[in-house]
């Protein structure tokens, strides 16, 4: 884990439709839904589908996987992270793309390469776990 | 031209709904109503709602729309969005449009509409991560299209550079010193890749416009300006969940709307502001809008086409970066389009008769886009 400062960073509160997603990162998986129809594979969590309008739409544990998308680094205090951080655009290898942060790494361009296989780790936060990415190279 | 009602319903439940948040409440009504109508979201192209935003709306349900109405004045609301939607197709402005209204009243689930509460999908999915707003959000693309098209620090900087020469020539901006892009690239770091000169000010201010009819236009004191032309969308609340991080939807969709329905073509632009609230903002208007290829924004910015005397004068005033942004800037764009086209601009660009005012809604949620001239169409 990167420098974290003991404030914790600010929590989500699951809706029922996204509850399938907290669920899924406290037991470590990262979930996507799935249109039925159109097999179209969409995120942030709805039962519904953005790309057909079907209401038949299913939850599948993601690989997980993706690459560096974009990133800023943060300079400008924020009560949860110490020092400037990354905030991230990750690309799954399933086709969303989703913010996180880049963990394991150092906070710098030259460290950050877009584009970088990156893999989820979870962080957590008592009754809610973060879906982080880190660099997918590294050896546990 | 008489306007119908073509698809009408209630969500599936109505009473207590624990199960479902507001938002969804919204999704589930809509989806019903177009199911009465025979329809998919993709067939809607306006969107009005209330206690919702529209951005929140249209993204969650798919839909890319040419025309929308947050109208938001309580209760009633909905009457008015039924006026407008009215007059919109009418006008031409959107040829099938869905008004919603969902609320979680009595279970209270993810209730706060768009930004507000911790059940938004955007305190879900974008908070925990230590965003902080517009420095963080609106620039988070930036590191893509740099890789993508090969654009520079230098290039960026430059657009902080352009604009305040244009602010120097205009006495009512905030920041009229000339600046070099070292001066820029020195500034502090804000959020990588973004200095504070790339970043737009937070200011104090207001304005107003005034509109009515092109007959009753000659009875006033000042040369009249115009509409020709104009449009609008949304595209989504969250930028990491916009289709293509080196391009606006919003942008396209308002911004050919506005041109189409002026009838002009790029070389008919005398003027042209795009909001500002940071550098890259002109770059995404000016290749969204067709002013220049793919990529190829920064160096035509940085070869001097938007300075004073360039071919395409582009943010005038000196924009947000360097004349003023209290938060809202849209307004101030219109303001100083209004100015060149009544000639009355401190930096007049000599002889314009056509400025296109490309406006922004958030961090590439939504967009605005009008086309004013000095002549009648």
């Amino acid at each position: 884990m990167a420098d974290r400062s003991p404030r914790p960073r600010p929590l989500p509160q699951p809706t029922p439709e996204t509850q399938h997603f907290w669920d899924g990162t406290r037991a470590g998986e990262l979930r996507l839904q799935r249109c039925a129809d159109c097999n179209h594979v969409y995120f942030p969590p709805r039962p519904l589908c953005p790309a057909c309008s079907s209401r038949r739409v299913e939850v599948f544990a993601a690989s997980g996987r993706g690459k560096l998308a974009s990133y800023v680094i943060n300079h400008r205090p924020h009560p949860s992270f110490d020092g400037p951080y990354a905030i991230a655009v990750v690309e799954l290898d399933e086709g969303p793309t989703m913010l996180s942060n880049i963990v394991d790494c150092e906070q710098t361009p030259e460290a950050l390469l877009l584009d970088m296989p990156l893999e989820v780790t979870f962080e957590d936060n008592g009754d809610i776990a973060i879906p982080l990415f880190r660099p997918q190279e590294r050896q546990r | 031209m008489t306007v119908a009602i073509v698809g009408a319903a209630e969500t599936t439940e109505l009473g207590k709904i624990p199960g479902m948040s507001q938002i969804q409440l919204h999704a589930d009504a809509a989806l019903n109503t177009l199911a009465d109508a025979g329809l998919k979201a993709k067939d809607i192209d306006g969107v009005a709602t209330a206690g919702e935003s529209p951005v929140n709306i249209a993204h969650y349900l798919g839909i890319a729309p040419r025309w929308v109405d947050g109208s938001s004045v309580g209760g009633c609301s909905f009457m008015l969005h039924v006026r407008h939607a009215a007059a919109a197709i009418e006008a031409g402005y959107a040829d099938t449009v869905l008004i919603t209204h969902g609320e979680s009243g009595r279970s209270g689930v993810g209730r706060g509409g768009g930004r507000g509460g911790a059940g938004s999908l955007l305190a879900q999915f974008e908070g925990p991560y230590g965003s902080m707003g517009p420095t963080t959000m609106f620039t988070i693309g930036v590191l893509r299209y740099m890789k993508r098209y090969g654009m520079t620090h230098e290039q960026l900087a430059m657009v902080a550079v352009v604009q305040r020469e244009w602010a120097g020539m205009n006495p009512r901006a905030s920041y009229r010193d000339p600046i070099t892009v070292d001066d820029v690239l020195n500034s502090r770091m804000i959020a990588y890749p973004f200095h504070l000169l790339e970043c737009c000010l937070v200011t104090d201010g207001g304005g107003a416009l005034i509109l009515t009819s092109a007959e009753r236009a000659g009875d006033f004191p000042n040369k009249p300006v115009y509409i020709l032309g104009s449009g609008e969308s949304v595209e989504t609340p969250m930028v990491s969940q916009m289709k293509d991080l080196t391009s606006s939807q919003a942008f396209r969709i308002a911004g050919g709307e506005a041109m189409r329905s002026a009838g002009i073509g790029h070389g008919d632009v005398d003027h042209m502001m795009v909001y500002d609230a940071f550098a890259h903002l002109p770059i995404w208007g000016l290749e969204d809008l067709g002013f220049c290829e793919r990529g190829e924004a920064p160096a035509f910015i940085a070869e001097g086409n938007t300075r004073p005397g360039g071919a395409l004068p582009l943010n005038t005033n000196g924009g947000g970066l360097s004349y003023m942004h209290s938060g809202m800037y849209g307004m101030y764009a219109l303001q100083e389009s209004v100015r060149q086209m009544r000639g009355t601009a401190p930096a007049q660009v000599p002889g314009a008769n056509v400025s296109l005012c490309l406006g922004v809604g958030g961090m590439f949620a939504a967009s605005g886009c009008i086309v004013m001239s000095n002549e009648l169409p």
